[in-house]
C-alpha cells in the first residue's frame, strides 16, 4: 500500500504541476485576477503532494520493504537506520525525487514570500517553476520511477547500499547541492517572468537578489562537503579531482557567482540588465546539464550511475527546451530592454564586469574541458582530460580575478575618484609579496605555484580588510563604525575572505603535501615530516554491515605521542565490497592522513600516510563563503521591506536601506 | 570619440581580448593534458605512441598479478582477451582491483613494450565497466569473430 500511495500523489503532483504551469501563466496573458491567484496554492499543493510521496519513500526503506524495487537495489536489512534514510537518495531515482521535492519547496518558498510582488510577476515566475516541475516530473514517471515493484517474488533482502555512500557527507551533500541546483531555477524563472511581462527594472532584480544568495549559499555549502567528503572517502586524500561531475557542481557555482555580481549591478544602478537576465539562464541551463551529465552516464565518472541512454535522450530534451525556449524568449523580448546609464572606466560597473567576464571564462574552461571528450568520441575518439588542463587554466584566471577583485573593492558606482587606486597597489603588493615569499617558506623549499597563490589570497585579504578598517573608521570610532556598517557589506566582506582563506589552503596544500606508500609489518616506523609513525598491527572488528581490519598507528611528535590512529579496511558483508575507511587527526593547520592499502604477505601491509599543511583551510574559506551569503541575506533592508510591506499592499519605490536604484 | 562610443569600445576590447587570451590559453592547455585511450590491441599493432601519457584499459588476466617482495612494486598483465600488455605499478592500487576485474592504467608506453602506471583506476561500484574498456573488449570480440 504505502508505495502506491507514493506514487498515486506523485502522479496528483504532476496533474497539479501541470495546471501551475498553465493557469496563472494564462492568467496574467489574459489579465484574469482568479487565475492568477491560483498560482500559490497550487504551489502549496504541488509541494505538499511531492512531500508526502517522498515521505512514503522514506517509509518503503525504513520499513525494509524489499518489494520496492529502488528499495531492493540500494539498502539491507543491516543497515542502520540512518544509513536507510539517506540510501532514499543514494542511487538514480529516488535522488531525482529529492530533487523534485526542493524544486517543490522552492516553488511553495516563492509563494510563500513574494507577497509584496505584483501579481502578474508572481504567477508568472509560479508559472515557469512549474514549467520545470512538469519535465522533470514526466522524468521521473516515465523513465525513472522509484515506486516500480517486484512482484509478486520480492528478494528476501536488499542489495545495500554503495559502502561509499554510507557516511554523514553523504546525507548532507546531495540534499545541500540540490538546493543550490534548484534555487538556480527561481533567478530563472525570474527572469523569464520578467522578459515575459517586458519589464526588466531594478525591481526585478531586487526581487531575484536574495533567492540568487541563498542558493548559491546551499551550493557553496554543497560543494564544499562534497569535496571533504572525497577527501576522507574516497580520493586517498585528494579533495578535487576535476571529475565530470564536480565539474557540473563547480560550473552553475561559477556562473551564479557571477550572477550574484551583475545583480549587483543592475539593482544599484540599472546596467547590465539584459546580461543579467542571460547570465540567470545560463546558471540554471548549466544545473540542468549537470543533472543530465550525472543522470545519463555519458561521461566516465565516480558518480555514474548505471548508464541508460532512454534517460541520457529525456534529460537531453529537457536541456534542449528549457535553453532554447528560454534564448528564444530572451532573443524575441530582449532588445526591448535598452538602459541610457553613465560609468566610466574606472567605477565599479567596470570591475563588476571584469569579474563577470573572468568568471564566465572559468566556466566556459570548465565546460570546455568537460564536454571534450564526447565531442572527440563523436569523431571517433576516446580520450580524456587530465586534471593538469584545468589546474593551468586555472592557475592562469583566479590570479588576474583576485587581483582585480582586490583593486575593484575600492571602487565606487559611476565613477571612482583618480588615484583611488594608484595609492593602494603599492601597499598591497607589498603585503601580497612577503606573503607570497613567506608564507611558502614555513612549509619547505619556496615554490611558484605556492608563491602565487599566496600572492593572492593575501593581496586580496588586506585588500578586503583594509576596506573594512576605512568604511568602519569616523567620528565614533572604528568599532561603533563597523557595527553600524551594514549586513549585507559584511556579508561580502566575510566571504572575499573565505576566497582568500580557500585560495591559500588550495595553493599550500598542493605543493606542501607530503606522502608515502609504504610497506608496514608490526613494529614498522617511518619518519615523515618531522613526526613517526609507529604501526602496532592490526585488530578486527565488527561493525553493523561490515567487518574490518583495522590498523593501529602510534603518531609521535619528539618522542610524545599525539595522536593513535585507526584506519579501516572494510568488508560489506552484502556486496562484499571492500571499501577503505582512512583515519585522520585533524588540526586547524595540518592533517595527518593515514590509509590502509592491501595486506601483502603475513602481516605485511600497505599503507599510505600523508602530512597535509591547511588543507582544513579549503572547507573553512568554503564555510566562510556561506556565512557571508547568510549574512548578505539576513540585512536589513529585506527585513524592513517585509515589516513596510504589512501595511501595505502592492510594493512602491520604498527602499529603506538607501539603495534606490538610479534612474536615467 | 564620444564618451558613450568610448566605453563601448573598451567594454568591446576588454571581451575580445580576454576571450581570446582564454582560447589560446585554453587550447594550447587542451593539446598538452589530453590523453588518448589505447586497448592492448591497439598496442600490439603499434597505435600507440611511446613515452607518452596514454590510458589503457582492459581486463587484469587473472593469475598475472606479481609483488615484489620487500617494496610495493606490482605488475599484472591487462587484457583484451585477443592481445595482453604488461603494466608495471608502485604503489597501493584501488579497492576494487582484483583479477579479473576490469581498470584502466593511465601510464607511458616504454621501450620494452609494458606500461609503466602513474595511476590505476578501478571504478568504485562492482556493477560498474568502465565504458572504454568495455566498448575495447566488443571490439576485440569482434575481431575475433570476424577472423
Amino acid at each position: 500500500m504505502i508505495p502506491e500511495i507514493g506514487h498515486y500523489s506523485l502522479v496528483l503532483a504532476l496533474a497539479v504541476t501541470t495546471l501551475l504551469a498553465v493557469i496563472p501563466l494564462a492568467g496574467a496573458w489574459i489579465n484574469d485576477g482568479l487565475w492568477m491567484r491560483m498560482g500559490r496554492p497550487l504551489a502549496y499543493a504541488q509541494f505538499l503532494l511531492l512531500a508526502i510521496s517522498f515521505g512514503f519513500l522514506t517509509a518503503a526503506f525504513l520499513m525494509d520493504d524489499f518489494s520496492v524495487r529502488y528499495v531492493a537495489n540500494n539498502s539491507n536489512s543491516l543497515l542502520p537506520w540512518y544509513y536507510k534514510f539517506s540510501a532514499v537518495w543514494g542511487g538514480h531515482e529516488g535522488s531525482l525525487l529529492l530533487w523534485i521535492m526542493i524544486l517543490g519547496g522552492w516553488t511553495a518558498a516563492v509563494a510563500a514570500f513574494s507577497k509584496s510582488l505584483p501579481e502578474p510577476m508572481v504567477a508568472r515566475v509560479l508559472s515557469v517553476m512549474g514549467i520545470v516541475g512538469v519535465g522533470f516530473l514526466s522524468f521521473i514517471l516515465l523513465t525513472s520511477n522509484p515506486f516500480l515493484r517486484y512482484l509478486p517474488n520480492a528478494p528476501q533482502d536488499g542489495a545495500d547500499l554503495n559502502p561509499l555512500l554510507q557516511d554523514i557527507g553523504l546525507i548532507m551533500h546531495p540534499p545541500m547541492l540540490y538546493m543550490g541546483y534548484v534555487g538556480f531555477s527561481v533567478a530563472f524563472a525570474f527572469a523569464l517572468a520578467a522578459l515575459m511581462g517586458g519589464k526588466l527594472d531594478a525591481a526585478w532584480a531586487r526581487w531575484s537578489r536574495p533567492w540568487t544568495t541563498v542558493a548559491w549559499v546551499f551550493l557553496t555549502l554543497g560543494i564544499a562537503l562534497g569535496s571533504w567528503w572525497a577527501y576522507y572517502e574516497l580520493g586517498w586524500g585528494g579533495w578535487w579531482f576535476w571529475d565530470p561531475v564536480e565539474n557540473a557542481s563547480f560550473m552553475p557555482w561559477l556562473a551564479g557567482t557571477a550572477l550574484m555580481h551583475s545583480l549587483a549591478a543592475t539593482e544599484k544602478r540599472g546596467v547590465f540588465k539584459t546580461w543579467t537576465v542571460l547570465l540567470a539562464i545560463f546558471a540554471f541551463s548549466l544545473s540542468l546539464l549537470g543533472t543530465f551529465l550525472v543522470r545519463s552516464g555519458v561521461l566516465t565518472s565516480v558518480h555514474a550511475f548505471a548508464s541508460d541512454p532512454e534517460r541520457g535522450r529525456f534529460v537531453l530534451m529537457l536541456l534542449a527546451l528549457t535553453i532554447g525556449g528560454s534564448l528564444l524568449l530572451y532573443a524575441l523580448r530582449a532588445p526591448v530592454v535598452k538602459s541610457h546609464i553613465r560609468y566610466t572606466e574606472r567605477s565599479r560597473e567596470v570591475f563588476l564586469l571584469i569579474n563577470n567576464i573572468l568568471l564566465l571564462v572559468a566556466t566556459v574552461t570548465v565546460l570546455g574541458g568537460t564536454l571534450f571528450p564526447l565531442i572527440a568520441e563523436a569523431f571517433g575518439k576516446e580520450v580524456s582530460v587530465g586534471a593538469p588542463y584545468f589546474n593551468t587554466m586555472f592557475s592562469f584566471i583566479v590570479p588576474v580575478l583576485v587581483i582585480a577583485m582586490g583593486i575593484g573593492l575600492f571602487s565606487h558606482w559611476k565613477d571612482t575618484r583618480p588615484g583611488t587606486y594608484g595609492r593602494r597597489i603599492l601597499p598591497l603588493a607589498i603585503a601580497g609579496t612577503a606573503g607570497g615569499i613567506g608564507i611558502p617558506l614555513i612549509y619547505g623549499e619556496w615554490e611558484w605555484s605556492a608563491g602565487l597563490g599566496s600572492f593572492i589570497a593575501i593581496w586580496l585579504a588586506t585588500a578586503q580588510l583594509w576596506d573594512v578598517w576605512e568604511k568602519s573608521s569616523g567620528k565614533s570610532g572604528v568599532v561603533a563604525g563597523f557595527k553600524r556598517l551594514s549586513r549585507s557589506y559584511k556579508g561580502m566582506a566575510t566571504a572575499h575572505l573565505g576566497l582568500a582563506v580557500t585560495i591559500l589552503g588550495a595553493a599550500i596544500v598542493s605543493s606542501y603535501t607530503e606522502e608515502r606508500d609504504v610497506r608496514v609489518d608490526t613494529g614498522t616506523q617511518v619518519e615523515m615530516a618531522g613526526l613517526t609513525f609507529v604501526f602496532d598491527g592490526i585488530q578486527e572488528l565488527k561493525g553493523p554491515n561490515y567487518v574490518a581490519d583495522q590498523g593501529i598507528f602510534h603518531v609521535l611528535d619528539e618522542g610524545k605521542e599525539i595522536a593513535v590512529l585507526h584506519p579501516d579496511k572494510r568488508r560489506y558483508l552484502a556486496t562484499g565490497q571492500v571499501m577503505t575507511e582512512a583515519a585522520i587527526d585533524w588540526g586547524i593547520l595540518r592533517d595527518v592522513y593515514v590509509a590502509l592499502g592491501e595486506p601483502l604477505e603475513g602481516t605485511t601491509w600497505a599503507a599510505r600516510i600523508q602530512y597535509k599543511p591547511l588543507v582544513r583551510f579549503l572547507w573553512l574559506g568554503g564555510l566562510l563563503m556561506a556565512i557571508g551569503g547568510t549574512l548578505a541575506i539576513l540585512d536589513r533592508r529585506y527585513r524592513i521591506r517585509v515589516k513596510a510591506n504589512k501595511a501595505r499592499t502592492s510594493v512602491g519605490e520604498s527602499d529603506a536601506g538607501g539603495t534606490q536604484p538610479a534612474k536615467a | 570619440m564620444n564618451p558613450k562610443r568610448k566605453q563601448r569600445m573598451l567594454i568591446i576590447l576588454f571581451v575580445l581580448g580576454g576571450v581570446g587570451i582564454a582560447i589560446g590559453l585554453a587550447l594550447y592547455a587542451l593539446s598538452q593534458n589530453i590523453n588518448l585511450f589505447y586497448s592492448p590491441s591497439q598496442i600490439a599493432a603499434g597505435e600507440a605512441p611511446k613515452d607518452t601519457l596514454i590510458r589503457v584499459g582492459g581486463m587484469v588476466e587473472e593469475g598475472s598479478v606479481e609483488r615484489h617482495k620487500d617494496s610495493l612494486k606490482v605488475q599484472f598483465n591487462v587484457t583484451d582477451f585477443q592481445h595482453t600488455i604488461t603494466v608495471r605499478y608502485e604503489g597501493i592500487l584501488p579497492d576494487l582491483f582484483r583479477e579479473g576485474q576490469g581498470i584502466v592504467a593511465m601510464g607511458r608506453l616504454r621501450d620494452d613494450g609494458t606500461i609503466e602506471a602513474q595511476e590505476v583506476l578501478a571504478k568504485h561500484d562492482e556493477k560498474y565497466m568502465p565504458p572504454e574498456v568495455q566498448r575495447a573488449l566488443d571490439k576485440a570480440e569482434a575481431a575475433k569473430a570476424g577472423e
